[in-house]
């Protein structure tokens, strides 16, 4: 059982104080363009932990969720208008029935193995939607231009709005992995992630307790997604189905910390400056250059600490008292 | 008096392609007691304990446990009507405490982390790991980590527990302590079946012993009996010591 501490509540009031002023101190926008992605990104991996951090189900294909998100409430707003924040409750409804009718057959897959049925599925479900004429094919979807405001999840001049809105799905996610990993649910997950055959001797359902993580997972992910679309207000599959996405949520995860609440928010805050800035200064030459830095820090990182950056922090906390 | 049955296995068959891991294997415990199953390696103790348990689903035959037919149910629903077991590796969750391994374990009859919690402190003081309830389970000792497994079977509450080769490879101490412990669990009302090589303690605590060989039960009676029983030498040790006594 994990207490919160004193110091774990202060630091964590002031790092949500800090980023609440964040944006009204600075105005540059691309500074603000980089806390929305890491916002993005860290809810993502938040997503990411619940099923493979604490459930052991190592995902490489929730941008296949992602995506589901983002079409869902795209395609629904732009056929039927219908609001994009119903679009996003049913988004994560429809990406947590594929997960759940992808998951089931894939009840017995493990560590490597669920990895290449995820990719396959990320890459499978990209396809489809690369030739689904009624989506818009390799086109993508353009949305419409609504007027400003809240009620309509859109916002044309300036990036404050999706800022706060972003951060509180990252808080939101946070709370998620928070409630489980401190109940039953999140218990049964590490059971299951250690070994199949210790989770069904002490009575658990294995194949529905995975595809509850799978399905919150799914849900919160898509949520991201959604809130993309609405963000860049253009989505194609080449956009938001990519598999170096899922990629870079596991990446983002695993040197955070796995199986750690907070462990992708930190992963995220290190990892997505350096994808942006590397991009922006570099340009197209420094393509790839995010990458090479990505593949020395996760080296270093499963080599000195498997527990992430996150685990070096509890252990200097642990040699300092 | 005779006492209610607790487990019942009959015609019981598993067979791997053209191997018959077990064979027909009948055998009941009544409620309360301590029986073991014995006998050369492969003769398909852990296999049967699987076919019990739900781990494998046998290829005909039927279990029943206290009366209900169990024979196709999942491992976890048989673990939830009251049948525990452990494994011949020991099987803990290395990365959680010692503590939090028995909580997960209680959590099957407690919804709330703390009730669990507590059941789970109440059931390591019965076990004697109460000290070591903050160690890592990949910490502990093979000794502490073998009764680190029981005590999470303990926790699920049940009514038969079934422990394979929780006494291998113990010091004669470790031993002496999984052994009271057995006998501590019986007291309290629980039935117990035993995998057991380590016939010091076979003989000792079990009121029945049951044989198998090559997937067959080639015998069964009280531990005295059994081996002295021409078969079960001769299962263990060869023909020809047999004919040379």
């Amino acid at each position: 059982m994990r207490n919160i501490s004193l110091k774990q509540i202060l630091s964590g009031v002031i790092a949500f104080v800090l980023v609440m002023i964040f944006p009204l101190v600075i105005k540059n926008t691309f500074a603000q363009h980089v806390m929305i992605l890491f916002f993005m990104f860290g809810m993502m991996g938040v997503a990411w932990n619940i099923m493979g951090g604490y459930a052991g189900m190592f995902s490489f294909g929730q941008v296949a969720f992602f995506g589901i998100g983002a079409y869902t409430s795209s395609f629904l707003l732009i056929t039927y208008h219908v609001n994009p924040w119903i679009g996003l409750v049913v988004g994560g409804l429809v990406a947590a029935l594929v997960g759940a009718a992808i998951g089931y057959p894939c009840s017995n897959l493990r560590g490597h193995y669920f990895a290449i049925a995820s990719i396959a599925f990320g890459e499978i479900v990209r396809t489809h939607f690369n030739n689904w004429k009624l989506i818009g094919a390799a086109e993508g979807l353009s949305l419409p231009m609504l007027s400003e405001g809240f009620k309509n999840f859109m916002f044309h001049s300036s990036k404050l709005p999706y800022y706060y809105i972003m951060f509180a799905f990252l808080l939101i996610s946070l709370l998620v992995c928070y409630l489980i990993s401190t109940s039953k649910m999140g218990y049964y997950f590490r059971a299951i992630k250690e070994s199949h055959d210790v989770a069904k001797v002490l009575g658990i359902n294995v194949v529905w307790y995975r595809l509850v993580a799978i399905m919150i997972s799914a849900f919160l992910t898509a949520m991201a997604g959604t809130f993309y679309a609405q963000y860049v207000l253009y989505i194609d599959p080449e956009s938001v189905m990519l598999l170096p996405i899922s990629v870079q949520v596991v990446l983002i995860s695993m040197l955070g910390g796995a199986g750690s609440v907070m462990g992708p928010v930190i992963g995220a805050v290190i990892l997505i400056p350096i994808s942006e800035f590397t991009r922006v200064w570099l340009g197209h030459k420094g393509t790839g250059v995010d990458m090479l830095i990505y593949g020395f820090l996760i080296t270093l990182i499963s080599v000195y600490q498997p527990k992430g950056v996150w685990g070096l922090f509890m252990n200097l906390g642990k040699r300092t008292k | 008096m005779k006492k209610a049955l607790c487990l019942e296995v009959s015609g019981v068959t598993k067979h791997f392609g053209g191997l018959y891991a077990n064979d027909h294997i009948d055998f009941s415990v009544e409620e309360g007691e301590i029986v073991s199953i014995i006998g050369p390696n492969g003769a398909g103790k852990s296999t049967l304990f699987n076919c019990i348990s739900g781990f494998y689903p046998p290829n005909s035959g039927k279990v029943f446990f206290l009366g209900k037919e169990i024979t196709h149910r999942r491992a976890d629903t048989i673990c939830k009507m009251g049948v525990a077991r452990t494994f011949q590796v020991v099987q803990i969750i290395g990365d959680m405490t010692v503590l939090e391994n028995v909580m997960t374990g209680a959590l099957l009859r407690y919804t709330k982390i703390g009730h669990a919690t507590k059941k789970a402190e109440e059931v390591l003081a019965f076990t004697g790991l109460a000290e070591k309830k903050d160690f890592l389970g990949a910490a502990l000792t093979i000794a502490d980590k073998k009764r680190l497994e029981v005590s999470m079977a303990l926790a699920t509450q049940p009514r038969l527990l079934m422990l394979d080769e929780s006494m291998a490879g113990l010091t004669r101490v470790e031993l002496r302590g999984m052994m009271d412990l057995i006998r501590k669990i019986r007291e309290k009302g629980i039935t117990l079946i035993i995998v057991e090589h380590v016939m010091e303690a076979v003989m000792e605590i079990s009121d029945r012993v049951i044989v198998l060989n090559s997937g067959k039960k080639i015998m069964e009676g009280p531990p005295k009996e059994v081996v002295r029983h021409p078969d079960v030498i001769q299962a263990y040790l060869g023909e020809r010591y047999v004919v040379s006594q």
